[in-house]
């Protein structure tokens, strides 16, 4: 006896159609899968026999070989368990098996027969509407999940609502997808009280999408603001939040009873991530924490410290929006399209700039701390913005402006600058040109500074930039102990 | 490679031989050897500097070059490195004393910076190539600097700095000394306060050490049309660092609009910043208004 069922294995963003296939013969009782299967796959046996035992239905006592084709394409993690046990009741003709045809599935199986839910259900839901199934038998937990991809959805709790269901016993509860996305929410804005020029510096920031680096002693509020600023982003177009969601649901982070990735992502991985982690890789390629960020916020809290090559691996998704993993199997492709805020102390023991103790630091390593970041990297940062160490009489001061306030003006600038950016008007364009021959000043950074100032014209709703805005964004160029 | 040397018998400097213990010959990379015998002045101090520090090494470098004179210092981190980088910045000349062979950079990481030196000023050692640099013989590196300089400014010194023992060469070889005055609370100035308790000249402005010497600052023209804003923020920072939310606030200025003042100042050499807090520069006296 044989029957099948459809399913799909992930590959990088990709699913790819699987069809599980289960042959019951005569012979001594046994239980094989082959087509590639990883060792959670392998192990669904066991899982598919507790299972489908739990679920009072009958282990048939043959020699069952289940076969993942194409056999060639490796199969990862424990989303076959529902497909391999519904093929397996097919063959046995526990459910019939031309219903089971009609939909695809996903899923893993507890002990007890409960359907878990598992990484990807986006994904594989969009390949199986393409693939002309409307019906994707999924986790009750992923169903919503499912939903956002246009299929319906048919929710699962257990292995017994499966069976019962295709035998036409059961009907499962409608999901209403989440199609909207939300505005704001989060951090506020308002908690930062004082740092005017930080403040001022963000909002730049979300309005240009520029990668920003924040600078000074510990306790300043580096990390606090950069928070806020998926807060005050422009909130997500719906295909923009889910393409969020795909990548989110295909790395596993998706929260509980929250399908859909609505606002934008802020993402701040510890210094002591691996660059696989954070450019995503492994042997089924998974997406890292640039990918995770995409559309929001990367926070790298304390740049020196990451390792180097974790910080070189920034380069690629930086220039090209995008990561590129190649394995012997194919390539993947990742979308990377953040906002890059880093932090740094001034020095390694954190106490420069502030005036209340004595920097220990010797010269040696003042340099190597500064030569932790390549100039390529600094390159990346078109504002570098010193956060002092606010004195007492700031900390008093009223709660700053909110969040939403600060996105009212982010948003019709960011409008703007998508339209037409302003250009530089003839005396601004004089001004940069004295820059570059007084200042420190590359030709690289020339070009920063001229984004920066258009972005600034954007938020004072001007089409050119004036010297005054040139002169704003000059403010915020790498310093020298950066850039020499 | 062989590198040019001047010894006692040919184009010796003659300041340089009033040592009493004169390097038998020096060793030079860069320029003509006749850079060793123009007016040059020492600008030394701590290799940990503070910003204050840096900023007063450049500038004062910057003035001195600026007016002709060549900078000497001894190619170390922090105030030695600014001197040098303040007289490149000036377009004038500067030499470089090492404390190992002629052929090495040291530290490593200036290697670029003795580069631009040599392009047009001297980079000089009287040590052969081949030597490498050892903690006893930068002391001897600094009666080199201290004989070279007609006279020799000290900006930030700890107490048991190496700035001190090239002031104790120029003092011994009865040249000027000049001190920058620092916070009496930093650790970072008490090499030069001390200094100036024994006598040396507090160094104000660039044009002191230029009059001793005779010399007269390059004129410098205040750009006329300094917006009253950024009159009212150079007041301000006459009375000592500020960062820019202190400026907002003592100004009711807005970021934006301080950055962009702050940027002008920046741009006409008024004021210069470092870690995000911004000084008023040096070499000239605090604005009129604060004068009186």
């Amino acid at each position: 006896m044989l029957a099948r069922a459809i399913t799909h294995a992930l590959v990088g963003l990709e699913a790819r159609r699987v069809e599980v296939e289960a042959h019951l013969q005569r012979g001594v009782p046994a239980f094989a899968i082959v087509g590639l299967p990883d060792k959670a796959c392998q192990e669904a046996k066991e899982r598919v026999r507790s299972g489908i035992a739990s679920a009072e239905l009958e282990w048939p006592l043959r020699r069952i070989t289940v076969n993942l084709a194409p056999a060639g394409l490796r199969k990862e993690g424990s989303g076959y368990d529902l497909p391999i046990a519904l093929a397996v009741l097919a063959a046995s003709q526990q459910i019939p098996p031309e219903r089971l045809a009609e939909h695809a599935a996903v899923g893993e199986l507890a002990l007890d027969g409960r359907v878990r839910p598992v990484p990807g259900i986006i994904v594989a839901a969009e390949a199986a509407r393409r693939a002309g199934l409307v019906r994707l038998l999924c986790p009750h937990e992923s169903a919503p999940e499912a939903a956002l991809a246009g299929v319906e959805p048919v929710p699962l709790r257990h292995l017994a609502e499966a069976g019962a269901y295709l035998r036409g016993r059961f009907q499962p509860d409608a999901v209403e997808p989440a199609k909207s996305v939300a505005n704001g929410g989060g951090l506020d804005l308002a908690d930062v009280r004082g740092q005017e020029r930080a403040r001022r510096a963000l909002e730049i920031v979300a309005a240009g999408r520029h990668n920003v680096l924040l600078a000074g002693p510990p306790g300043t509020g580096k990390t606090m603001l950069s928070r806020r600023l998926p807060g005050i982003l422009p909130p997500l177009t719906l295909d923009q939040a889910l393409e969020a969601t795909r990548i989110h649901s295909v790395a596993g982070v998706l929260p509980a009873g929250r399908p859909l990735v609505d606002r934008p992502p802020f993402r701040a991985p510890h210094h002591t991530a691996s660059a696989a982690s954070v450019v995503g890789g492994g042997p089924g390629p998974r997406p890292g924490e640039v990918s995770l960020a995409h559309h929001g916020v990367l926070l790298l809290d304390e740049m020196p410290e990451f390792h180097r090559p974790v910080l070189e691996a920034l380069r690629q998704p930086l220039e090209d929006g995008v990561v590129s993993i190649a394995r012997v199997a194919g390539q993947a492709l990742f979308p990377a399209r953040f906002v890059l805020v880093g932090t740094m102390n001034l020095c390694p023991c954190g106490a420069r700039g502030d005036p209340a103790v004595e920097c220990t630091c010797t010269p040696q390593k003042l340099a190597a701390y500064g030569g932790k970041l390549s100039r390529a990297l600094v390159d990346r940062f078109d504002l570098v913005v010193h956060m002092p160490r606010p004195r007492g009489v700031e900390l008093d001061m009223r709660p700053g402006e909110a969040s939403r306030v600060v996105r009212a003006r982010v948003v019709p600038a960011a409008q703007q600058l998508g339209r037409k950016r302003p250009r530089l008007a003839a005396d601004a364009r004089a001004l940069l040109t004295r820059a570059v021959d007084t200042l420190p000043l590359s030709a690289r950074g020339r070009a920063r500074v001229a984004r920066v100032a258009a972005t600034v014209a954007a938020l004072a709703a001007e089409e050119e930039i004036a010297p005054a805005h040139v002169a704003e964004a000059l403010s915020y160029r790498a310093p020298r102990e950066l850039v020499s | 490679m062989t590198y040019a040397s001047v010894t006692r018998r040919r184009g010796y400097p003659p300041l340089l031989a009033e040592l009493h213990d004169p390097p038998a010959r020096l060793y030079l990379r860069g320029g003509p050897p006749e850079i060793l015998a123009l007016p040059a002045v020492a600008v030394v101090g701590a290799r940990s500097c503070s910003p204050y520090g840096a900023q007063v090494a450049r500038e004062l470098a910057q003035a001195l070059a600026a007016a002709g004179v060549v900078v000497v210092s001894g190619l170390a981190r922090g105030v030695d490195a600014e001197a040098h980088r303040g007289a490149l910045a000036a377009g004038g000349l500067t030499i470089a004393v090492l404390g190992c062979g002629i052929d090495r950079d040291y530290p490593r990481a200036h290697a670029e910076l003795a580069r631009r030196i040599a392009q047009d000023g001297l980079v000089v050692s009287e040590y052969p190539p081949g030597v490498e640099p050892s903690p006893w013989r930068f002391p001897a590196r600094n009666r080199i600097i201290a004989g070279l300089a007609r006279a020799t400014v000290v900006v930030e010194a700890r107490e048991r700095s190496g700035a001190l023992i090239t002031a104790d060469f120029a003092l011994e070889l009865g040249r000027d000394v000049f001190a920058t005055p620092g916070e009496i609370t930093s650790a970072l100035s008490a090499g030069t306060n001390d200094l100036l308790r024994q006598g040396a000249t507090p160094l104000l402005s660039p044009e002191d050490i230029l009059e001793t010497l005779g010399l007269e600052a390059a004129p410098q023209t205040l750009p006329d049309g300094l917006s009253p804003k950024a009159r009212a923020v150079l007041e301000r920072l006459s009375d000592g660092a500020r960062t820019l939310d202190e400026l907002v606030r003592a100004t009711e200025m807005d970021s934006a609009g301080a950055a962009a003042v702050l940027t002008e100042l920046e741009l006409a050499g008024l004021i210069a910043v470092a870690d995000g807090v911004y000084r008023r520069a040096t070499g000239r006296g605090p604005p009129k208004a604060v004068r009186s």
